[in-house]
């Protein structure tokens, strides 16, 4: 999987540097977990994005955009080579998520709080249609400020929607500081068990504990509190707040791709 | 209108079992005889609007066709960039059915007036904006939206309004409803304001005005240029009714069409004013406190014809 991760890793800085765009750091710290969802968990077909079966994914927090692109790349949903298009004149890809935009992208995202309700409601469809598959969002720690986020938290275990997953990117940064000086989530575990969702708390970097999570039973709606550091992988980005806004230059991509390698 | 709705969505559901039925904790006694009938596509999703919605859109892009039923305010303009974003931006099929159109809720407040919801939802790309004026035209456009694609906003008022239209008519979205015709003058209203539409127009035939085209603009959009175009080459008088602000509604759009036209036609808005409403008392009362009533609309026309 390291190779994967990478592999995924160099596509992100490069779109980055190309593109002068912000959320490098955002991007990289949810990489393990997309890597891990789309190459061993959800049951998705790049040769038929649009099966009526299949798992979805919601990346709420849109502004880790390049790392769900440059998964779905990597897993052949389309050509790596549309991601020169990322957050450029002529491109396909915006800077936050346009469910037009390529293959396998689900939902339209950029106005934080909204995925996890979306995914409510995907999930109360499939138990309707009988339909035997998982519903997972991915949600930033910031995005948990949001109080629609909340209205969902609240509404997905009246329903017992256990196929619906949360996953939260708790890299403890957000847009303008710490998220514990911002608003302390604190005790979040705890505050979902009191909402009455199994709530697993692991290492975001660690592929087993990811996969492991995200495959095991469950009869509540799960949320998976995924400890991340912000730029993961990348030495100079890691757990630096302002990789919330920078794009690499040329001789921090050489770094970056060293670090990769 | 809402015993429509609720009465044509149930007929609509029998037949369609993608149909499904949103509440956030509002419909009492107007949505049971659905959840009774179809337990498994009607969810009350508890006081909270931007779930409400967001819901929808998930269910939506599942393949279902979802309605949502509440109070104007509180479904149009509580949620309002979650309807941005995941109904409009994405198109999907959503219908927000909201009640209370104007000042029908009176006596509550101006919390629970609405005023202001045609100029906001009729600025989303994709939004169809439906605002009927009887029950005939809530049936028929119930009806038109299960297939329609994209979402919708249906304005409608309370209970209880006449029909006015011709029952025989063809309904399309994409036309507005003859309800009288004539020459010389040209009334234009929507949704609620048909009494005082009404009482206009008797006054004026009463009064020797030959003739009055009487007009319901149920879709504020996509609106019928055609008929607007024709009208304002006429060039005889055109006057819009509306129980909204008269900022950014029916009023609002005709003047568009008129400036940007060759003609220079009489022409006058009716609506509420820029305000809201510190007034207690009855819909009827509201309405004569801010000066919209048939009495002050008759003598205005009078003066300009």
């Amino acid at each position: 999987m390291k190779k994967i991760t990478n592999k995924i890793r160099r596509l992100i800085v490069t779109m980055h540097s190309k593109s002068f765009a912000s959320h490098s750091g955002s991007a990289l710290s949810i990489v393990d977990i997309l890597a891990v969802l789309y190459c061993k968990v959800l049951n998705v077909d790049p040769s038929n994005p649009l099966d009526i079966n299949r798992d979805r994914f919601i990346l709420s927090k849109g502004h880790g955009s390049s790392a769900l692109y440059s998964t779905l790349a990597y897993c052949g949903f389309f050509d790596p080579k549309v991601l020169n298009g990322y957050h450029t004149d002529g491109g396909t890809l915006p800077g936050h998520l346009d469910k037009e935009s390529a293959p396998g992208i689900e939902v339209s995202t950029g106005s934080l709080g909204h995925g996890l309700s979306i995914g409510v409601g995907m999930a109360i469809a499939s138990k309707l249609d009988k339909i035997d598959n998982k519903i997972v969002v991915l949600c930033g720690d910031g995005e948990i400020n949001e109080g629609s986020i909340w209205e969902a938290i609240m509404f997905a275990p009246q329903k017992k929607l256990d196929n619906l997953i949360l996953i939260i990117d708790y890299n403890k940064l957000q847009s303008f500081g710490r998220t514990n000086e911002v608003i302390n989530l604190e005790p979040l575990k705890k505050k979902f068990e009191s909402f009455n969702w199994n709530a697993i708390e692991i290492d975001g970097h660690n592929v087993k504990e990811i996969e492991d999570a995200l495959l095991s039973e469950t009869s509540k709606p799960k949320v998976i509190i995924a400890n991340t550091i912000k730029g993961k992988g990348v030495s100079y980005m890691e757990n630096q707040f302002i990789w919330h806004y920078k794009s690499p230059n040329e001789e921090q991509l050489i770094q970056a791709y060293r670090e990769l390698e | 209108m809402r015993d429509a709705f609720i009465k044509t969505l149930i007929e609509e559901a029998r037949k369609n079992e993608n149909i499904y039925l949103i509440t956030p904790d509002l419909g009492f006694s107007v949505l049971e005889e659905f959840a009774a009938e179809f337990p498994d596509r009607f969810m009350n999703v508890g006081i909270a609007e931007a779930n409400a919605v967001n819901i929808a859109a998930g269910l939506a892009l599942s393949g279902k066709i979802v309605y949502i039923y509440s109070i104007i305010p509180f479904i149009t303009m509580r949620p309002f960039e979650q309807i941005r974003v995941n109904l409009a931006y994405m198109n999907t099929n959503v219908r927000l059915v909201g009640v209370g159109a104007g000042l029908t809720y009176a006596y509550l407040g101006a919390t629970h007036h609405a005023i202001e919801d045609l100029a906001i939802m009729r600025s989303l790309p994709n939004m169809t904006v439906f605002s009927p004026s009887d029950p005939w035209e809530v049936k028929c456009a119930i009806k038109e939206s299960v297939g329609h694609n994209g979402p919708i906003y249906f304005r409608l008022g309370k209970k209880g309004e006449p029909v006015i239209s011709n029952t025989k008519s063809k309904f399309s979205f994409k036309k507005a409803n003859f309800i009288k015709y004539g020459d010389d003058v040209n009334i234009l209203f929507t949704g609620n304001a048909s009494d005082i539409a009404m009482e206009v127009y008797d006054s004026l035939i009463k009064d020797n005005i030959r003739g009055v085209n009487l007009i319901s603009i149920h879709t504020i959009k996509p609106f019928d240029s055609n008929l607007i175009n024709q009208i304002i080459q006429a060039g005889k008088p055109i006057f819009t009714i509306e129980e909204h602000s008269i900022i950014g509604g029916l009023g609002s759009i005709v003047s568009e069409y008129i400036a940007e036209s060759d003609q220079n036609p009489i022409f006058k808005r009716f609506a509420l004013p820029d305000e809201y409403s510190h007034f207690v008392g009855s819909q009827k009362y509201l309405r004569e406190k801010l000066g919209f009533t048939s009495k002050k609309i008759i003598e205005d026309i009078e003066k300009l014809i």
